[in-house]
């Protein structure tokens, strides 16, 4: 190393230091660049607000629920089944709950139901796709594909209640079976962009300097499929959601007095339509979630877009 | 302000914007070019210079929300283009201007055979006429084929644009902007994906197409040797505007403009004797362009007043102008 | 020194891209490379030219190691590239680099400059610090050191290939393959490049293969040329001889296409020969010499057998039966042919 090196001074006119600061500068541009790609559509701005309200709610929820004792077992025949009041903003259920503090908790589990699945689901699949689409044409390929298919075959709701039917009808082995049947998605999808992605140049000429296979996988290819995995990702949370809802919809998922939104939706029903408010709610409830992760998803396809050539 | 008797075409002091991060784009700075009727104008100019920016905005196919127009004229035919409604423009595309893109692979829909992407256009061009069956279209369209010397044109009209080589889909797409006979072709880079020997195949074909069709052409191309061959008058656009006009053998012999003289003296010659540099620098950034003359940060003759303004065109000989303060009287 | 840096012999190359038949199966191959020999020396340019089809960028890929020969043999040094299949020892691996035709995607768009240059002195030089190399790799292509922080699409186009030429010059190579560096480029960023090239070949006593289908340009770089049709070369020879001295029909075709900007050149350029017909596919390669499609002096023997190379003056090459073969063998052939022909009973 030479004198100036040793003194931090890399050429004439750089320090590390400024290398750093240079470097720091170029990060917050590429940030300044992403928030306008994606806020250039104001529905997405109002998806990632939507989430990140019901994020707050889900995790603030023994603070900012009116009744947090109504999650427990609780009873109270005087004030059941009132309609939306100020002192029941979504009105209470059959036996008296306030409807409003147990939505804001039931998103707390549908919230912990995505969450759950998609960190499983989105690990496992993104590595099998990757290792089958750089196989692309070998018996690996053939191999992770094929189990892929068999997974994709049985019809995901048949195989979740099947599931659920056998072990105990709880929020974890609801999780468990939705999420055995969401991995292959990831693997399709990054199996195809990885068996064309193999033939871009930049990954020849990786390959021809020589670097290993996990390089190339994991800090070649993959940074590129960013933006459609994220997009899926956040897409998915609303389905798995709605999924877990189907699920405790027919009681095979969160077990009562819990609230699950899809349970709500379900025992309420009967009241319709005098005491629409106690499924009605819920079933908002759903959807707001739902539709606030498929507009953070627009916004985040609009942001990961890899620039124009 | 009001167009040329003469001229086919004529742009008038044509601006456009683009609204992206950062601010505005400013690509288009004042362009100004007219066509003859049956003349063949080169339009000359590298990557970045916005000669396809200009010629979509002939055709109004910008896309609107990002690009804006704040200034300008298109008059083809005496009328404003940009004044035009959308079916009165729609009446005007196919018809009296048609266009041939830089790669015929991308400018044929795979997933169509030749015929069903050719009949439209004969149909549409025929629009006013008296109705005509399916095997009377069948027919017209094979005669654009046979015009673009493609043998067995009824079995082409089947086939689809994969089992056709490159030059063959450059013939169709030839034959198919054609085949309405419009008043004015625009060709962007007509040769470029082909190879050399092919390439040569089909700008004969071109050439000899439109000459004996008298249509007028706007050949854009980045090869100077192309526009030698092929036309009678050559513009040279550089960052947004056009910098030098003049007949092809005039601009081949005495190129005016520094810029023109960068790019002559870049092209390695057949003959030998090294590459030359080229021109250094790199084109400008269009959200902050150059004050004045946009090529000034890199011209080797620049002055002051350069920098301050931007130059019009001079009038160095009849017909030979150049847009630069050198030639200033 | 002179040596052979590297010796093809042979080379072949076919793709299987299907079957014909339902019994027999009957492969249907791409004949990209389909017997090719050349050697190249210490130092110089070899110039690679041809038109699509013609197997040049096939070539270019076996030898940094992408493919593996279907026939024939390369050595690099003395050694066989080949030996363990497309497994390389780094030692190879650092002395053969490439520069590929399209700098938009042979840089990995989410990754920056500096991680790009970084990655091969990381495996190949892992002795020296990567970011004083990364600004002096930068010095040394006349970039500012700030780009290492920014992403390909941030860059020009010549200042991508650029940053593609400063890749392979990371690993201390001697052989760097040059697959139509500046083809995607417009002119007045192309003398730049291509100055920038033969200065890093002074400076580091470097030998390129060249390939491009620009004869004008060919005809500044390149101490010898070899041009290809169909997988197959027609012709070698040094520069001077190549461009005023054209043997095979196919390099006088071609030669009499370019589009030139001079009178000078235009003199320069052989007659016009008037190239027709398409040139066929690569699956589909025609009997005997595979030109005599096009071919404006094909004569009988040309449908049938397929020429030698044979030399037509020193350091010259050319496969062609007009060199092959005396004129009065030809006619022969073709007399015979005639006779054989008239001989064939009528329908």
């Amino acid at each position: 190393m030479t004198q100036e090196a040793a003194a931090g001074q890399l050429a004439p006119s750089l320090t590390r230091q400024e290398v750093r600061r240079l470097q720091r500068r170029n990060q917050l541009e590429n940030l300044g660049r992403a928030w306008y790609k994606f806020s250039r559509n104001p529905l997405s701005i109002v998806g990632a607000g939507t989430i990140l309200l019901v994020t707050l709610l889900a995790i603030l929820a023994p603070w900012v629920a009116p009744y947090p004792e109504h999650v427990r077992p609780f009873t109270d025949f005087l004030n059941a089944s009132k309609p939306p009041s100020l002192a029941y903003p979504f009105g209470t259920d059959e036996i008296g709950r306030d409807i409003l503090s147990r939505v804001i908790f039931g998103y707390r589990d549908a919230l912990l139901m995505g969450v759950f699945v998609l960190a499983i689901v989105v690990p496992v699949g993104v590595l099998m796709g990757l290792i089958a689409g750089y196989s692309h044409g070998t018996w690996i390929d053939t191999l992770v594909m094929r189990v892929t298919d068999i997974f994709l075959a049985v019809p995901p709701l048949i195989l979740a209640l099947a599931i659920a039917s056998v072990l105990e009808p709880n929020l974890f082995n609801a999780m468990m079976a939705v999420t055995l049947m969401w991995w292959p998605w990831y693997t399709r999808l990054v199996y195809g962009l990885a068996s064309a992605m193999r033939n871009e140049f930049f990954v020849s000429s990786a390959e021809t300097i020589g670097a290993s296979t996990s390089h190339i996988l994991f800090r070649e290819m993959l940074p590129n499929m960013i933006s459609p995995i994220f997009t899926k990702m956040s897409l998915d949370m609303g389905w798995v959601i709605i999924i877990g809802s189907m699920l405790s919809f027919v009681g095979l998922g969160v077990e009562p007095p819990k609230p699950s939104l899809g349970t709500m939706v379900a025992s309420g029903a009967k009241y319709l339509p005098d005491q629409w408010w106690i499924s009605v709610f819920p079933a908002l409830g759903i959807v707001v979630i739902v539709l606030g992760f498929n507009l953070l998803g627009d916004g985040l396809r609009d942001m990961l877009a890899a620039e124009g050539v | 302000m009001s167009p040329s008797d003469t001229h086919l075409l004529e742009i008038k002091e044509l601006s456009v914007h683009f609204r992206v991060y950062g601010g505005l784009l400013k690509v288009l700075d004042g362009v100004n070019l007219h066509v003859h009727p049956g003349e063949k104008v080169g339009l000359v100019g590298e990557t970045g210079c916005g000669k396809t920016t200009t010629m979509k905005a002939i055709l109004r196919i910008l896309p609107m929300p990002p690009a804006r127009v704040p200034q300008g004229q298109i008059f083809f035919k005496g009328r404003d283009l940009l004044r035009l409604k959308d079916d009165q423009m729609r009446e005007v595309r196919g018809r009296g201007i048609s266009m041939i893109f830089q790669d015929p692979t991308a400018a044929l829909n795979p997933v169509f055979s030749i015929g069903q992407q050719l009949i439209p256009v004969i149909r549409h061009s025929g629009a006013n006429g008296p109705r005509r069956s399916r095997a009377e279209l069948r027919q017209q369209a094979s005669a654009p084929l046979r015009e673009v010397a493609l043998a067995d044109p009824e079995r082409l009209l089947d086939s689809y644009p994969i089992q056709l080589s490159g030059g063959m889909r450059q013939r169709v797409c030839i034959g198919m902007a054609l085949a309405t006979n419009p008043e004015l072709l625009i060709a962007d880079e007509p040769g470029t994906s082909l190879d050399v020997t092919i390439q040569d195949q089909v700008l004969r074909l071109l050439h000899d197409l439109v000459e004996s069709k008298r249509t007028s052409v706007i050949l854009i191309t980045h090869t100077l040797g192309v526009v030698r061959q092929m036309a009678d008058r050559v513009y040279v656009m550089y960052a947004g505007s056009m910098v030098e006009v003049a007949p092809t053998r005039k601009l081949f012999q005495n190129p005016l403009h520094p810029y023109t003289q960068g790019l002559m003296q870049a092209v390695p010659r057949l003959t030998g004797g090294g590459v030359a540099h080229g021109i250094p620098g790199r084109i400008p950034d269009y959200l902050n362009p150059p004050s004045g003359c946009r090529f000034h940060t890199r011209c080797p003759h620049v002055m002051e007043v350069c920098r301050q303004q931007k130059p019009p065109f001079f009038q160095v000989d009849a017909d030979h102008h150049a847009a630069c303060f050198l030639y200033a009287p | 020194m002179n040596e052979d840096i590297l010796v093809v012999q042979d080379l072949k190359k076919h793709f299987v891209v299907g079957h014909r038949g339902r019994l027999r199966r009957e492969p249907i191959a791409v004949r990209a490379v389909d017997g090719v020999s050349f050697r190249m020396r210490q130092g110089e340019t070899f110039g690679l030219v041809g038109e699509s089809g013609s197997g040049k960028s096939t070539i270019a890929y076996i030898a940094v190691g992408m493919y593996q020969p279907t026939q024939g043999s390369l050595q690099f040094r003395g050694q066989d590239l080949f030996a363990d299949g497309l497994r390389r020892p780094a030692s190879l691996r650092k002395a053969i680099q490439i520069v590929f035709q399209d700098p938009g995607s042979s840089l990995n768009p989410r990754r920056t400059i500096r991680q790009i240059l970084e990655l091969p002195l990381r495996i190949h030089r892992p002795e020296v610090d990567p970011l004083e190399e990364v600004i002096h790799l930068l010095d040394m292509v006349e970039l500012p050191p700030e780009y290492m922080h920014k992403y390909p699409h941030m860059l020009s186009g010549g200042e991508k290939q650029i940053v593609a030429i400063a890749r392979a010059l990371a690993t201390n190579p001697s052989l760097v393959i040059l697959d139509e560096p500046t083809s995607a480029l417009d002119v007045s960023v192309q003398g730049k490049i291509i100055n920038l090239l033969l200065r890093l070949q002074r400076e580091f006593q470097l030998t390129y293969l060249f390939i491009t289908h620009d004869l004008s340009l060919m005809r500044n770089v390149a101490s010898r040329v070899a041009i290809m049709y169909l997988g197959k070369i027609c012709e070698v020879a040094e520069t001077a001889a190549f461009f005023e001295n054209p043997r095979h029909p196919y390099t006088q075709m071609l030669l009499s296409s370019i589009p030139v900007v001079t009178e000078q050149e235009e003199a320069a350029k052989p007659k016009k020969i008037t190239s027709t017909g398409e040139i066929p596919s690569p699956v589909d390669v025609p009997p005997g010499c595979s030109f005599h499609t096009r071919c404006p002096e094909v004569l009988e023997i040309c449908r049938r057998v397929d020429p030698a190379m044979v030399q037509t003056e020193t350091g010259h090459v050319a496969r062609c039966h007009l060199f092959e073969q005396p004129p009065e063998v030809l006619a022969e052939f073709t007399r015979q042919v005639a006779q054989l022909e008239a001989m064939r009973p009528q329908p």
